[in-house]
């Protein structure tokens, strides 16, 4: 008997199957009445090796993931519980047949039919043919296989045979002083008397009088039953007398398939018995030295592991998605008649509208510097409205934060250098397609340091996008309203084979700077991308909505390779 | 970014060089445009009718359609970029614009009413002289003209710009508002004369110029620009007058622009006249016009004096980080049509005096002269460093322990999605069977489609929409998110605070809730203090509308209520078109960190 132990291990190695089934699973097994109905059944396995249960675990697994429409072919080997479960058995019939049916061709050439060999052993020919697919998988054997086209009576062509045609018996039930229509149909039946008058008629054997019928001749020869006789001891007949018969379905085709076996070239006379799996059983015993393993097919799909996946696209993110246009536009220098503040591209907020928290000396400063300029700049020229800079609205630029950061910078007592980055969500009231998404990420970083050069840029973004494995960047000159040089960033795309453009950076302004407070010799080198266009560069995604919102394809997250920026 | 097309071939005739594609991409890519498009006429014909492309015809002329800066609105016609490129590329110098010399009493004037400070206050002029029109350079003046409406001009908000054939019309003008019963006259494109508050009406069914109605619709009175004779020049900013239309033969045009604001108006009219100067007689002449108001101030437009820019060598070179001689420096920035000559300042330091031409009005500081020098040294040759500074970097806490928290949940076996924060109201709120009280979420004013109606205010319903679009996925499905949800706060600036949340989400044959109380068992273990036992008192029975009845629970830290947990309500799962049961946790981590 074994201990309680055992059932323990058999939990444990359940349990991550119980977790996905439901739980009545667990409760079960703790049934003493369970234990009891199977240990019996268990008695003549080793202990631990307990996968009846597993099986059953399998088996329940299996029908409640019935809604899964891949059923992947999981196992690399075929697992047959004759051989994983109960090995050790020798004497079954299929060896029997195995050792026979080697024996006889180590003397012989040919099997020429497998039926008459099946029938010469005594096993059932179903039985005989796996053995036959199993050894010609191994090449032990060359099976060919031959078929032969036969005719068998149908359920009716058998009465035929039991109770004679129906014509025959129409003609046996008419007395000789002859029988009313009605009391032969009552005799017969419906289905003889319709069947049966029609071919007695036919054949002149009978007579119709009114309401009488009466024999025509003294005997009868029952054709149809010697016929299907014959057919039913195998003679064949012409196609004539087939085609009748077919035709009144009383016989049909029955293709008959067999196999015709000589030595294959991995002939022998005894096949070791190949193992499937590696098992404790073979380490106790030392028996896998003597073994021999069936060989994996390696076509096969491993068994899907229940895993969690991370999305590719994440990374940290922080820091309110709302701005006010102030700090979103406003105090980038960004002047309040700019297209980029126009409703087409920018969502404003109805709840929130606006804001009245504004740095009030801060904002006096920005007026001027828009209005009339100072700090060396001409400005603008018009007049800054305040009820601009109040409005709420969703930030399109983690600039907007960056400009905050550095407002605060600015207020502390004694400058210190900074290195800023965010990754973080931005908005733009754009139409969704392929590549464009009204919500996206920005990656964006900036350093703030006295004297920092248009050359420091150029050293940090060669450093920064060589990591991102772009290695081959220039530069365009380019607009942009609170950076001033402008620089876009194009990386050499190997696969497109030309220029894309990966980026935008630049410097700020002084006339955004300045007003915060900023020293004058203290310069921000800047630079910003969208996180989604290199990664479907990377990825080769061709649409970002697979990867980022409600219709993103669980089957592209399960599938993503390993990011290895930074690993080569 | 505005986009030019231009004739190819033309372009080059007035560079005065041929490049092949390759070649010009080059130049433009240094001098900071960009070849957007390679097309021909009928192409773009085809393209907007929606027919299929024939077989390239090769007498067709191709069509440049070049990107350029949106400050630059010298580049807006063929004219301002191949001069450009002339000078970037030596072959011309800088052009010297100048206004012609006439004495006062000839110069032609425009006098301003007072009433038009209700509509449109300002309006600026010039006459071009001697013009010799073909039909490349009219089809040029009236493209520059609408690229400037569209872009500085802010669709004619800001500044409306007018042409007149000027001997068709006589001076002085004056310039007047006026109720719209009282202007009649007959438009451009039209035989008949009409009034103006019908002749709005008459446009409102005109795609072209509809949109530019409401500027002035509503206002008690319309602008609008008469000769001497009381003839219309133009309806400001809607349409001109037929009688004075320019056309091939003009050979005199007087220009008018009217505006909401005098900086961008001057702009205006000093890129108009700067460019099309080269056509006139007397090349780069501009004769002007006086703007005299009622209250006698006046002003005599345009003004095309150039701007001086004393800037020390050190703030051009120092911030490129290269070092030059002013003697380098100079013919830098010529190539940049910014004329430049040494000098030394009070402190003998080396100081550059830069003479800002009326068509740059981009330049706006002294970083804008330091750009200019870099372009044209070229981006692409100056030598790489490092900064030199040292700081301490450091992640953010809320968002490492987020990334802890989405590493535990995948470890869970949870696959990780990733939603938009934008969500229609009905998804929000009655999807969820909840009610929107006007006090939690954040509204969306202009939304283009109702995807992008709210803020989320729970992750749920982008879960159960994710989880709809990958029905057929085999069972079990368990996702997750941790994202950012928006709450109205009158404690912040905004008046809306931001709040990281974990949700996740179990979809099978049975609903799973002992799969989601497994994880959240698991989040509240590993989220404790060490030396903490795990408390089994986080749990207390709650009645949210979108779980089902005496299957949820509300999740307490600390004596706070931080989340819920339960079965999804099968009401909430039918509005989502969901067939089998689900269960949902979603916790505000925030509170956890």
């Amino acid at each position: 008997m074994y201990g309680f132990d055992d059932w323990e291990e058999c939990t444990v190695c359940t349990h991550e199957r119980h977790r996905t089934i439901g739980s009545p699973f667990p409760s079960l097994l703790r049934s003493p009445a369970l234990v009891d109905r199977w240990i019996p059944r268990l008695n003549h396995i080793r202990p631990l090796q307990a996968p009846p249960l597993l099986l059953i675990a399998r088996a329940r697994h299996r029908s409640l993931r019935k809604r899964s429409q891949q059923t992947p072919q999981f196992l690399l080997f075929e697992r047959r519980r004759t051989t994983t479960l109960w090995s050790n058995t020798t004497n079954t019939p299929t060896t029997m047949a195995e050792d026979a049916l080697l024996g006889f061709l180590q003397t012989h050439d040919e099997i020429s039919d497998s039926h008459d060999f099946a029938a010469s052993l005594g096993v059932a020919h179903t039985d005989l043919e796996n053995l036959i697919k199993s050894l010609k998988g191994f090449e032990i054997v060359d099976a060919k296989e031959i078929t032969r086209d036969s005719w068998v009576l149908t359920e009716e062509g058998k009465s035929y045979v039991l109770n004679g045609s129906p014509e025959v018996q129409f003609f046996l039930a008419i007395p000789p002083e002859g029988i009313s229509k009605a009391a032969l149909r009552e005799k017969l039946g419906a289905d003889v008397y319709d069947v049966g008058s029609k071919s007695a008629a036919k054949n002149r054997w009978v007579g119709f009088d009114k309401e009488q019928i009466t024999r025509k001749v003294e005997s009868v020869k029952d054709d149809i039953k010697d016929l299907l006789k014959r057919i039913d001891n195998g003679e064949g007949l012409d196609d004539k007398v087939v085609n009748d018969l077919k035709r009144r379905k009383l016989i049909t085709k029955h293709t008959w398939r067999g196999y015709s076996l000589r030595k294959g070239p991995k002939y022998v006379s005894k096949r070791k018995k190949a193992a499937t799996d590696l098992t404790r059983e073979h380490l106790q015993r030392g028996d896998w030295k003597d073994l021999e393993f069936k060989e994996y097919n390696l076509n096969a799909q491993g068994q899907p592991i229940q895993i969690g996946y991370l999305q590719p696209l994440l990374e940290a993110c922080l820091t309110s998605y709302f701005a006010f246009s102030f700090w979103n536009f406003d105090a980038l220098f960004q002047p309040q008649q700019h297209p980029a503040r126009d409703s087409h591209d920018t969502f404003f907020l109805k709840v929130p509208a606006t804001t009245r928290q504004l740095p009030e000396d801060y904002v006096e400063k920005v007026k001027r510097v828009h209005e009339s300029g100072g700090y060396g700049s001409k400005g603008y020229g018009y007049d800054w409205k305040r009820d601009e800079a109040e409005k709420n609205l969703l930030r399109t630029h983690t600039t907007a934060v960056s400009t905050r950061m550095l407002y605060m910078l600015a207020q502390q007592k004694t400058f210190s250098p900074k290195r800023y980055y965010s990754i973080d969500r931005v908005f733009r009231n754009e139409a969704v397609d392929r590549t464009h998404l009204a919500e996206f990420h920005q990656i964006e970083g900036l350093i703030c340091d006295r004297g920092l050069t248009l050359g420091d840029l150029i050293g940090v973004l060669e450093d920064f996008f060589s990591r991102l494995g772009m290695s081959k960047l220039r530069f365009k000159p380019a607009y942009n309203p609170y950076t001033e040089p402008s620089m876009e960033i194009f990386s050499y795309h190997e696969g497109l084979k030309k220029w894309v453009e990966v980026g935008n950076s630049g410097m700020f302004r002084p006339e955004m700077l300045l007003p915060m407070g900023l020293p004058e010799d203290v310069n921000v080198i800047a630079w910003g991308l969208s996180l989604e266009r290199p990664t479907m560069i990377l990825y080769g995604i061709d649409n970002i909505r697979d990867l980022f919102g409600p219709k993103v394809d669980f089957n592209l997250i399960k599938s993503n390779p390993l990011c290895r920026l930074g690993l080569q | 970014m505005p986009t030019v097309s231009v004739g190819r071939d033309r372009l080059f005739q007035a560079i005065g060089q041929t490049y092949t594609q390759e070649e010009f991409e080059a130049l433009c890519f240094e001098f900071g445009i960009e070849l957007d498009d390679v097309t021909t006429e009928k192409a773009i014909i085809r393209k907007e009718k929606h027919l299929e492309d024939e077989a390239e015809e090769g007498d067709e002329e191709v069509i440049y359609k070049i990107e350029v800066a949106a400050n630059r609105y010298d580049l807006l016609c063929l004219e301002g970029i191949a001069r450009a490129l002339r000078i970037f590329t030596g072959r011309e110098g800088i052009p010297v614009f100048k206004i012609s010399n006439i004495p006062p009493q000839s110069m032609l004037k425009m006098h301003v009413k007072p009433e038009t400070s209700l509509i449109r206050p300002f309006v600026v002029c010039a006459v071009l002289r001697g013009v010799t029109f073909d039909e490349a350079k009219y089809n040029s003046f009236i493209d520059l003209q609408d690229k400037l409406h569209h872009n500085i001009c802010r669709r004619r908000t800001l500044v409306a710009i007018g042409t007149h054939d000027l001997d068709a019309l006589e001076g002085p003008f004056s310039y007047e508002a006026l109720p719209p019963t009282e202007i009649n006259f007959v438009p451009l494109k039209q035989a008949k004369s009409f009034r103006a508050d019908e002749l709005l009406e008459f446009y409102k069914s005109d795609m072209k110029l509809k949109k530019f109605l409401p500027i002035i619709e509503n206002s008690p009175v319309y602008p609008v620009i008469y000769d001497s004779n009381r003839k219309v020049l133009s309806l400001p900013p809607i349409i001109n007058g037929a009688h004075s239309a320019i056309t091939l033969n003009t050979k005199n045009v007087f220009i008018e622009c009217t505006a909401t604001d005098l900086t961008k108006a001057k702009i205006v009219l000093n890129t108009v006249v700067t460019m099309f100067s080269e056509y006139c007689e007397r090349k780069f002449e501009v004769e002007p016009v006086e703007v005299i108001y009622s209250d006698g101030k006046a002003s005599i437009y345009p003004d095309l004096s150039v701007t001086k820019m004393e800037v020390p060598l050190s703030d051009i070179t120092g911030p490129i980080g290269i070092s030059l001689e002013e003697s380098e420096v100079i013919p830098l920035l010529n190539k940049m049509q910014l004329q430049a000559e040494k000098s030394v300042s009070a402190d003998a330091n080396h100081i550059i005096s830069v003479s800002v031409p009326p068509t740059r009005s981009d330049i706006l500081h002294a970083r804008d002269v330091m750009e200019d020098v870099a372009i044209a040294y070229g981006y692409n040759n100056i030598p790489k460093s490092k900064p030199k500074c040292m700081t301490n970097g450091g992640r953010q806490p809320l968002n490492r322990f987020s990334d802890k928290i989405r590493a535990e949940v995948a470890r869970a076996g949870y696959l990780e999605v990733l939603t938009w924060i934008l969500c229609s109201h009905e998804e929000n709120f009655s999807m969820l069977k909840r009610e929107d009280d006007g006090k939690k979420a954040v509204i969306i004013a202009n939304p283009r489609s109702s995807e992008f109606e709210v803020v989320r205010t729970s992750l749920m319903s982008c879960l159960l929409k994710t989880l709809k679009h990958n029905i057929d996925h085999p069972r079990p499905i368990k996702i997750f998110e941790v994202g950012d949800v928006v709450t109205l706060d009158a404690t912040h600036d905004v008046g809306a605070a931001n709040n990281r949340r974990l949700a996740a989400l179990y979809c099978n044959v049975t609903s799973g809730f002992e799969e989601i109380l497994g994880l959240v068992e698991r989040i509240m273990k590993i989220v404790r203090a060490p030396h903490v036992p795990v408390g089994d008192s986080f749990m207390r029975p709650s009645e949210e509308p979108e779980f089902f009845p005496n299957r949820q629970c509300s999740i307490i830290f600390k004596g706070k209520e931080i989340g819920n947990f339960g079965i999804v309500h099968p009401e909430v799962l039918k509005k989502f078109g969901i067939p089998d049961p689900c269960s949902f946790v979603e916790i505000d981590i925030q509170a956890l960190l």
